[in-house]
């Protein structure tokens, strides 16, 4: 066989840090091995053809059984119901047994091919939501694949060696099929910084590359590739020269690491003498190690969104228990923050049932939602409870906008307090409560809600979309999106100040709390405590022990002269900048 | 196509979503029963209406001018069905 070895640069988005070498492990969306092709004999079509049948029979099954199980929440059983109708449907039954009659294939190479094809009419179409809707042809015909396979199907799990996975994109339920001790490194066709895979990877703290395209269509299994998740690029067959220049760059990396992870223990003081609580945003409970091997003070932000994706059902108050109570334990006695669902549950268990509201970020969501759904919410906030007499927990409710809803939280918290002690359960009502600041009715109203909170929690990336009307993911105007617009700068500033008079902390979990740029704004400004993604942690701490709080302090009252945010970027930059240029990831 | 244009409608895609998985299903059922072939259109690109594959690769936008027709004058009431569907905004 002739083996190509020209050298081969794809470029995609660091989603973890870190080098590896080594080879590539392919695996196909299913979770299994890339669907082999092989030839049926004529005479073995029929069968051939029976067992294609019988796995659509089998994902059919699998689908009215859901379906009479699941209550009657009309929009989830409409789409089983368009499931059950696309097993059917001739371009994807009907297509595959042609094709596997016609040549002579097996039934998966078929299946794939169909679907292959249909996915790419699906890739080309312009209009989001039913691009989107597509996914729910791509669900069945995984469905029926998996179906197929059956027995066949090769575990990721057992991988023997140690390898670099190639994927398409990984959803949450492969990855935790992955024996993660035998992966060096993830690289990934789709996805950005925030997907799965690149949290997964940074928990573990090995490198990835996502978002590369064609990672799946142009690297094969066994090919050596180098994957450079600080830059976010992946060599493949790199000659002897790459090989050996990235041997170096994995052991200085390696060392460079090693430092800021011993530094990131140290606390975070100030020149003067003033401490900050640098704390980490998870989602997985995986991530708390993360946080603590880079020396994070607490979980400042625990998104609890995660156990409600991709499944049929509501995740039950034992199972949302025992995962608090994972992350409670371990980090105890730091803090634990947990931010109650702050997204409509129905369409993300539903999963497939995308927004239907127009503006959903001005929709029925979070703390609207859980009000709504009085029994997820009970289910959840009993959870959390419990899983208090654990550990140090403070509760946060997302998306506040009004007192009354702050005032309902609370009361449902008493009621799940009252139901707990009911039921003789262990639980600690005992908690800090805090509130999101991240509508701007929020700020305006932060005195009368300081009567209801222990703390205050700026969530800067909602903040700044509601206060500026930008939507970040709208190219248009995604420039407009600025931390440091005069207008959030004094936001910040009166938050800061309410949460001083009434005798309460504030925090910062939002993007800008770790931005270095920013963090001299944030100590001028009082913040209590910021808390960001765990690899950012040993930085910003590096930073805030290069500062004076009592010059940022005066520094503060120059910012707010600014009238625009590059003028007061200029500013810190002109002020600060010697402190904030000794960048972390200098390579 | 055939030149018998008693057998063909036209109507918009009114609801907001534009012709998605559910409403291609309704469409499609409505259309498997027929005794001939039943086509949805929209300007050159047709697509088998018993498919929601093949509706859905059409991609309707809200807006979007479609026309249906049949081969078999026998589908009459079909074709109807259809039409009053797709006008009726799939009843979302």
């Amino acid at each position: 066989m002739k083996k190509d070895t020209k050298e081969i640069i794809l470029k995609g988005i660091n989603a973890s840090p870190g080098i590896c070498i080594g080879k590539a492990y392919r695996v196909d969306r299913e979770g299994v091995e890339v669907v082999e092709k092989y030839q049926i004999q004529a005479h073995d079509l029929p069968k051939e053809v029976n067992r294609f049948e019988s796995a659509v029979k089998k994902s059919r099954d699998e689908l009215l059984g859901i379906l009479e199980k699941s209550p009657e929440e009309l929009q989830h059983a409409h789409i089983l119901e368009t499931h059950l109708a696309l097993l059917k449907d001739k371009m994807l039954y009907g297509r595959c047994i042609e094709m596997i009659k016609q040549e002579n294939i097996n039934a998966e190479w078929a299946l794939k091919t169909v679907v292959s094809n249909l996915k790419d009419i699906f890739e080309t179409m312009t209009d989001p939501y039913l691009k989107e809707r597509s996914a729910d042809v791509v669900q069945v015909a995984d469905n029926i694949m998996r179906n197929l396979m059956g027995a066949e199907k090769v575990n990721i799990a057992a991988i023997k060696k140690r390898v670099i996975l190639v994927a398409h994109d990984l959803t949450p339920a492969e990855t935790s099929q992955i024996n993660l001790e035998r992966v060096k490194g993830f690289i990934t066709d789709r996805g950005g910084k925030a997907s799965h895979t690149g949290i997964i990877a940074r928990s573990l703290e090995i490198p990835a590359v996502v978002g590369l395209k064609t990672a799946t269509s142009t690297i094969h299994n066994d090919d050596l590739i180098i994957v450079d998740g600080n830059t976010g690029i992946v060599i493949l067959h790199p000659t002897e020269d790459t090989l050996v220049q990235y041997e170096e760059r994995k052991i200085n990396y390696e060392e460079y690491k090693a430092v800021i992870t011993r530094e990131g223990k140290a606390p975070a003081e100030s020149t003067d003498g003033v401490r900050l609580a640098v704390m980490g945003n998870i989602e997985l409970p995986e991530e708390v190690f993360a946080v603590i091997s880079y020396g994070g003070d607490g979980i400042g932000l625990y998104r609890t969104e995660f156990q409600y994706f991709n499944r049929n059902d509501f995740p039950g108050e034992d199972e949302l228990f025992d995962k608090y109570k994972d992350v409670v334990e371990v980090m105890a006695p730091k803090p634990v923050t947990i931010r109650t669902l702050d997204i409509n549950g129905d369409k993300a268990v539903n999963n497939r049932i995308l927004s239907e509201e127009a503006n959903p970020a001005l929709g029925l969501r979070a703390i609207r939602y859980c009000l709504k759904k009085p029994q997820v919410f009970m289910d959840q906030l009993r959870a959390i409870l419990r899983a208090a007499a654990f550990g140090n927990v403070r509760i946060l409710f997302p998306m506040i906008s009004t007192y009354f809803e702050l005032c309902e939280a609370n009361r449902m918290l008493d009621r799940a307090a009252e139901s707990l002690e009911k039921d003789g359960l262990p639980y600690k009502r005992d908690i800090q409560i805090g509130a999101m600041i991240e509508v701007p009715s929020a700020v305006i109203m932060a005195d009368v809600l300081a009567q209801k909170v222990d703390f205050f929690s700026i969530g800067t990336n909602d903040l700044i979309q509601y206060a500026l009307a930008i939507d970040r993911g709208n190219e248009q105007v995604a420039h407009l999106f600025q931390p440091l617009d005069p207008a959030i700068i004094r936001m910040l500033k009166h938050v800061a100040d309410v949460a001083r008079e009434n005798d309460i902390k504030v925090f910062m979990c939002g993007e800008m709390a770790g931005t270095p740029y920013h963090i001299p704004l944030l100590l001028g400004l009082g913040i209590d405590e910021l808390s960001m993604n765990p690899q950012t942690i040993p930085d910003i701490k590096r930073v805030i022990r290069a500062l004076n709080v009592a010059d940022t302090r005066s520094f503060i009252k120059e910012v707010l002269t600014q009238t625009t945010a590059r003028s007061a970027f200029k500013l810190i930059k002109a002020t600060y900048g010697s402190i904030l240029s000794e960048h972390v990831y200098s390579e | 196509m055939n030149s018998e244009s008693a057998l063909s409608r036209e109507a918009t895609i009114i609801n907001e979503l534009g012709l998605h998985a559910r409403s291609a299903a309704k469409i499609a059922k409505l259309a498997q029963p027929a005794t001939g072939s039943v086509w949805v259109a929209k300007g050159d690109q047709k697509a088998d209406a018993s498919s929601i594959v093949d509706i859905l690769t059409l991609a309707c936008e809200k807006g979007t001018r479609i026309t249906i027709w049949i081969e078999n004058k026998a589908d009459l009431q079909i074709l109807e069905d259809i039409t009053k569907l797709v006008e009726s905004g799939f009843g979302e």
